[in-house]
């Protein structure tokens, strides 16, 4: 027999018991489909991570802590060392994490390490509002780490990090209520930041808008330079030296010219002197990790209900090749080899599978991304630039790839069965 | 085709089943049959008839006796060459019809060639020239399952022919026809005899159908037995199944 026959006797045999194979191709269609959409969720969050690492990764550039000292429970409390036990709330982990403060020492500690080009504390500010030309306030936030990352704009440009003037990039969402027309409008104004000092006076900072960005997951605030940054804690402090020498973080340039493989080893250099450095890539990276364990969970659950489909394929090849044994027989009598039934009916449970997993990736692809479409307008409307559902080809075929072998592995057993038996013993079955 | 296309059998012995259920279908056998002639299989039913015929057309392996084919020991072929003697060489008709339900009457028909692996055109032609021979070329395109005992018996007869075999081996091809239409099958298969020299091996409980045949063997509880010890018919059955088995008898 020819192979196009074979897929040809494969197809209208499939089609012959119309119910069993309806039936049967549900089965798969709902693992198909989960596994589709999970895939497609997988997708479209890392794409959306990645995007924000993207925007915020600069690639030079190390976020430095003290080496964690949460200590393990059962150790008991730790003593009390006045040199080292200062902790600063950070925004590094959990909330509520402190971790060990760094001190001026540190900092040039961390300067001479060889592969470091520089080091500068984060500063944290917090103005109260923003307002341009003198219209209405708006409470008002800016990230500590902007002045090292990259935002993702959707007009204007990058802050300059060497600039002397008060730079500032804009969160999206502040556009029309500020008062402007339209991003491109705001860039090159100049807005004024309103900010408190620790003696309850209120200072007023003038920065100009070089950027507006989208609003970010993991990235929350405006960005400012850090002339802008410097002046805003200049306000803050009221004028009094409150000689912060300890900060939660520090931020470290290091040659960009650094293979991936010195950036390991500068990082073990700061690991042994008692610092963790990341860079933004390993933080959201994190981020990436859980996600991948979620989406993984999800698939699991979509691959469950394959292993029960692939039974359910068992079962209608098992009941296929007990009613057509006659014709089977009739086949072999005929000078069918035992090689060319098997691939019959191997190709029949591959064409199950294959209709399964196609309508159940169709099907997935079409309602998800109208579902994608409506999420993002509602639910997920503070998340802009996440599309929720991502549907890769590569990984649709791989889902139908994976369900065709899953199903060809199902139809091994009754295939087998088909081949093995004898010609006269089927014509003489009743 | 050469002279020495033959079936040549000695002395097949075949059982089924073990220990106390053991029951020997044949008890040694021994069948020759030469090219272009029409040879019939007779005897009661029980008596082992298909069995012999299954062994003859390469369907089962005797359990001891040898067999040649065509000059090849059958033991000797492999089963790829098994395989194709039976789909290029054979036809067959069953006891039954054997035929596909739900697929049409061509596609029944050209079976055999979709098994040899034959050009999808050319099935076809072969098919639909089958057919007219056998007058269904009308009933082509009908599902199998929507024609009569006659009709069905025909199609049966048409996917014997479609490979253009060497020996047609049919079990009761009459069977399951009235004696009218068995008549027509019957006048197939000897004009098929006649005009393509298809050696024909009829396996029947019929004495008439017996008798049309060149030459009859009579089988009794799995032995080669002479006519008159198995039933009586007109005396021309006799004369040739007694001058033809004597050799062929244990
Ligand atoms: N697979 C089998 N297992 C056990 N016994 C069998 C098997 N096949 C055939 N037999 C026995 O062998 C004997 C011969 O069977 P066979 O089919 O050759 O008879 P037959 O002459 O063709 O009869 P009929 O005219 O009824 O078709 C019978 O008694 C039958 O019961
Ligand atoms: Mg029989």
């Amino acid at each position: 027999m020819r192979t196009k026959d074979l897929v040809t006797t494969a197809i209208s045999n499939t089609f012959r018991s119309k119910l069993r194979t309806t039936l049967t191709v549900l089965a798969i269609f709902v693992g198909a489909f989960t596994l589709t959409l999970t895939n497609a969720v997988g997708a479209g969050v890392s794409q959306y991570v990645d995007a924000q690492v993207g925007a915020l990764g600069s690639p030079d550039v190390f976020i430095i802590t003290q080496a964690s000292d949460a200590t393990a429970a059962g150790d008991g409390p730790v003593e009390y060392d006045a040199s080292s036990s200062a902790s600063v709330s950070s925004n590094q982990g959990p909330p509520g994490t402190t971790t060990k403060a760094l001190t001026d020492t540190d900092l040039a500690t961390i300067g001479d390490t060889a592969g470091i080009e520089s080091v500068d504390p984060i500063r944290s500010v917090q103005p109260d509002y923003i307002e341009y030309d003198s219209g209405i306030p708006y409470e008002f936030s800016i990230n500590a780490t902007s002045a090292v990352t990259t935002a993702d704009l959707t007009a204007g440009a990058q802050l300059d990090g060497g600039a002397s003037e008060a730079q500032l990039v804009l969160p999206d969402t502040f556009v029309t209520p500020l008062g402007f027309a339209s991003a491109d409008d705001a860039v090159g104004a100049s807005v004024s930041i309103g900010i408190t000092d620790i003696l309850g006076e209120t200072h007023v900072v003038d920065a100009t808008v070089v950027g507006v960005s989208l609003e970010s997951l993991l990235a929350a605030g405006a960005g400012a330079n850090d002339a802008l940054i410097a002046e805003l804690a200049d306000a803050q402090s009221g004028g009094i030296d409150t000689a912060v020498t300890s900060y939660g973080v520090a931020v470290a340039h290091f040659d960009t010219a650094l293979s991936a493989d010195a950036v390991t080893a500068l990082k073990a250099d700061l690991a042994t002197a008692g610092y963790t450095a990341s860079t933004i890539e390993d933080q959201l990276g994190a981020v990436q990790t859980v996600i991948n364990g979620i989406v993984g969970v999800l698939n699991a659950f979509a691959v469950i209900a394959l292993i029960a489909a692939a039974f359910g394929i068992i079962n209608t090849l098992l009941m296929s090749v007990q009613e057509r044994t006659r014709e089977i027989g009739l086949m072999k009598a005929m000078g069918m080899s035992g090689g060319k039934v098997y691939t019959l009916f191997s190709l029949e449970a591959i064409v199950i599978g294959f209709l399964g997993s196609a309508i159940g990736a169709g099907v997935a692809i079409a309602l998800g991304s109208a579902l994608s479409a409506v999420l993002s307008q509602g639910l997920l409307a503070g998340l802009p630039g996440l599309n929720i559902l991502v549907f890769e080809p590569a990984s649709v075929a791989f889902v139908i790839g994976l369900v065709m072998l899953i199903a060809f592995l199902s139809g091994t057993l009754p295939a087998q069965r088909a081949a093995k038996q004898n010609p006269i013993e089927s014509l003489r079955y009743e | 085709m050469d002279s020495e296309w033959v079936i040549d059998a000695q002395g097949l012995e075949k059982s089924y089943g073990s220990g106390a259920s053991r029951f020997d279908a044949l008890k040694g056998v021994s069948v020759q049959i030469a090219p272009g002639e029409t040879v019939a299989i007779v005897g009661k039913s029980g008596s082992g008839k298909s069995t012999l015929m299954h062994l003859l057309a390469l369907l089962d392996e005797p359990d001891r006796g040898t067999l040649q084919v065509a000059g090849n020991d059958a033991k000797s072929l492999s089963k790829r060459a098994v395989n194709e003697l039976r789909n290029k060489e054979f036809g067959f008709v069953f006891q039954q019809f054997f035929l596909t339900p739900n697929v049409s009457v061509l596609d029944n028909v050209i079976l055999p060639l979709k098994i040899a692996g034959t050009g999808g055109k050319e099935r076809r032609r072969r098919g639909m020239e089958v057919l007219e021979q056998l007058e269904l070329a009308d009933k082509a395109g009908n599902k199998a399952t929507t024609l009569s005992g006659g009709q069905k018996q025909r199609v049966v007869i048409g996917r014997a022919l479609v490979n253009a075999p060497r020996v047609i081996f049919a079990d009761e091809p009459t069977g399951n026809l009235d004696t009218a239409t068995g008549a027509v099958v019957e006048d197939i298969l000897f004009d098929l005899n006649r005009s393509q020299g298809i050696t024909l091996v009829i396996v029947t409980h019929d004495e008439e159908l017996a008798a049309r045949c060149d030459r009859q063997i009579y089988i009794r509880d799995g032995l080669v037995v002479s006519r008159t010890a198995s039933t009586h018919t007109g005396a021309h059955a006799l004369s040739t199944a007694d001058a033809l088995t004597a050799g062929g008898a244990a």
